[in-house]
């Protein structure tokens, strides 16, 4: 009996860890899909984007690990502003075949560039001496660097969602999410809202694919590994909504890690059985407007 | 006009001098045109490019040795590993660019999907990787330089057993057919040397998000001897010594064994401090203490530099380079596909990863497989061989198991 405990504690535990670096990676894509109808399949190649700079400045520059993390993460997001004003906001008014067909091709050519700037060898990087002892949590040993990335996505959530319930800037897109013709009569200027936005969402992207470097490695083709799972976090939470994709993401890591522990040969399997039941009962998604 | 006119004359009278000679020199020195297929672009674009770097040093050490024959080859990118790209590119290389024989073939679906028309081509066809074992069946024209997953998974399980301890042990491998090849060909030869399998674990496809966390705790929890894991190369190697780490199995007493593709040279760096004392079996190291491996490797960092390590990829090009040597040197430049393969039936060669040769019942490679320990070397990680089991042939056609079963 002890040990089934011991052994949901550990599933329980890992799964959370999983889920967060999933709700970093994918709260940005719900909240500019919400916004501006977009759909970005290049969101995955921010993230690439954040691990790559992640490993340079860890590893070329020497930085410490948690500045190098913060600024792998700011230069992400100030290097999105140009490319949404270049090249997104030709594509937010046109049929989401258009928007497919563009982002897939920026996501191929990051992909390009990162094999030939990083090469195709998996990369990583070296924690700092904190992160990689045991932390001792309700008389169990848990490793540290998961512990840290819980507390991230935490704070990542409750600061995102007290800045849309409790800030301006958030009632200015809560607004332009639910009615952007009404937002924009009211004087809200959802054009620049659309790139703050943009940028947060990429930057956060870069953040959740630097936490994941330590989990599951870097190569170039985590532009695209991670954007399924993103998608049906979106898909499942509802666009535009910070609770709805905590939740989703949270539901998704715990059964995804959960199902392939009691169930290897089920894989992907109780993914896409949740997707399924929950676009089915709620098509607008757990916290989204149908 | 009529300056003009008598102007391109010289040229052209110059020009049928020049053709003459060409042909009259033919007779004497024969250039040999090798198609090579391999996926110069893609998930494997850096394992072609290595591959592909071999055969072209062995060319430049050995030219002399082909006694005034040459060797050109066309080199066609596979890009995708379903086969159909390689398919089409043989019958190319056959038809239009009248290709001598073919060298390549990374991915098993490439060479199954263009076993039939190399048949029917009748021209030879020199795997350089392409580990599903039963491909060589598929045409009397395949040679196979590289391995087969039978062939370095199943002496393994003895192994396990008899030398490391493995009382029962999991078998874990990434689910697509060749991990499933591996998964089959380690529980048949752990299983007859006595060993108690106590479970099976398909690790999640070659898309999927490359996270090992919870397959690792379900090891852990069924507290196996040892655990034998088989996952593509480069980027699942990376994230399975993290969450081996990070889920601390090593410290439960469970022994980590795998194939060599875990412990790939040019990856073994990355995987860090966690997989140290691994033990997998392969069919080559860059860290092989033996004469022919030495020359290889000073001959390669003085070529390429030392940057970029090589590693099994890596000798199988350059085998497949030397097997092509062998048929030019001993047709003397006339190249006959049934010849061709007589000759390499009889071909025993000094490899890097030791003596080497082509077993005439199945044309498929008999070699050496390594038990390779992860050690601490300097700063870096490097493998000591701790054991060696001498000139295995592959089991599976041995057997006749599987997709080897006999079928006629």
């Amino acid at each position: 009996m002890g040990h089934a405990v011991q052994a949901a504690v550990s599933i329980l535990f890992d799964g959370i860890a999983y889920s967060m670096v999933l709700f970093v990676m994918a709260v940005g894509l719900s909240v500019t899909m919400g916004l501006m109808g977009v759909i970005n399949l290049a969101h995955g190649a921010f993230a690439m984007a954040g691990g790559y700079l992640t490993v340079t400045f860890l590893g070329d520059l020497g930085l410490p690990f948690l500045p190098g993390l913060v600024l792998a993460t700011l230069a992400v997001g100030a290097a999105s502003v140009p490319i949404e004003r270049a090249l997104y906001v030709r594509i937010y008014r046109r049929p989401h075949l258009d928007q497919v067909l563009l982002t897939i091709g920026v996501t191929l050519m990051s992909i390009a560039v990162a094999t030939y700037a990083y090469g195709p060898s998996p990369l990583s990087i070296k924690l700092p001496a904190f992160l990689e002892t045991q932390v001792g949590l309700f008389g169990r040993d848990f490793p540290g660097y998961r512990v840290f990335i819980i507390a991230v996505g935490l704070l990542a959530f409750l600061g995102l969602w007290g800045g849309f319930e409790r800030t301006m800037l958030g009632a200015k897109i809560r607004a332009a999410v639910d009615n952007r013709a009404m937002a924009e009569a009211t004087g809200v200027n959802t054009t620049r809202l659309f790139t703050l936005t943009f940028a947060l969402g990429s930057a956060l992207a870069a953040l959740g694919g630097a936490l994941a470097v330590d989990l599951v490695g870097l190569t170039p083709r985590f532009a695209f590994q991670y954007l399924v799972l993103v998608l049906v976090v979106v898909s499942i939470g509802g666009f535009g909504t910070i609770m709805g994709t905590f939740a989703a993401a949270l539901i998704i890591g715990v059964i995804d890690n959960a199902g392939r522990y009691l169930f290897p040969e089920g894989s992907a399997f109780f993914i896409y059985l949740i997707v399924i039941l929950v676009l089915i009962c709620r098509p607008g998604g757990l916290f989204g407007r149908a | 006009m009529r300056i003009g006119s008598t102007s391109w004359i010289a040229p052209l009278a110059l020009l049928a001098i020049a053709a003459g000679t060409t042909v009259a020199s033919r007779a004497e020195a024969d250039t040999v045109k090798v198609g090579v297929i391999l996926p110069f672009s893609g998930m494997a674009a850096d394992v072609a490019q290595s591959e592909l770097r071999a055969m072209k040093l062995y060319y430049k050490l050995h030219k002399a040795e082909l006694g005034g024959h040459d060797i050109a080859l066309i080199e066609r990118d596979s890009k995708e590993p379903s086969g159909a790209t390689a398919q089409t590119l043989t019958r190319e290389l056959v038809v239009q660019d009248k290709v001598d024989m073919l060298v390549g073939y990374q991915f098993s679906p490439d060479a199954i999907a263009s076993a039939p028309f190399i048949t029917q081509a009748k021209k030879l066809a020199i795997l350089v990787n392409a580990q599903s074992s039963h491909i060589p069946m598929l045409s009397p024209y395949i040679v196979r330089v590289s391995a087969s997953s039978w062939q370095i998974t199943y002496p393994m399980g003895p192994y396990a057993f008899d030398k490391l301890g493995c009382k029962t042990a999991i078998v874990g491998f990434t689910d697509f057919a060749p991990g499933r090849d591996v998964a089959a060909a380690f529980k048949a030869g752990y299983e007859k040397a006595g060993g108690k399998l106590v479970d099976s674990i398909a690790m999640g496809g070659p898309a999927q998000v490359p996270d090992f966390t919870p397959y690792l705790q379900r090891i852990k929890d069924e507290k196996p001897n040892c655990v034998y894991i088989f996952t593509p190369a480069a980027s699942f190697n990376a994230a399975l010594a993290r969450a081996w780490r990070d889920q601390k199995v090593a410290e439960a007493g469970v022994r980590f064994l795998g194939t060599g593709d875990v412990t790939q040279d040019s990856v073994l760096p990355q995987l860090g401090d966690a997989a140290i004392g691994w033990i997998t079996g392969g069919h080559y190291t860059a860290d092989l203490d033996n004469p022919a491996n030495k020359k290889f490797l000073a001959a390669w960092t003085k070529e390429y530099g030392d940057k970029v390590k090589p590693d099994f990829f890596t000798v199988q090009g350059w085998d497949a380079m030397a097997a092509v040597f062998h048929v030019v040197k001993t047709l003397k430049g006339k190249i006959d596909a049934d010849k061709a393969v007589a000759a390499l039936k009889a071909w025993k060669e000094d490899s890097p990863r030791g003596p080497i040769m082509i077993d005439a019942a199945t044309r498929d490679i008999i070699q050496n497989i390594y038990v390779q320990e992860v050690v601490k070397k300097g700063d870096s990680l490097g493998i000591k061989v701790i054991g060696t089991i001498p000139a295995v042939k592959d089991p599976c056609k041995e057997l006749g198991v599987g997709n080897c079963a006999a079928k006629k």
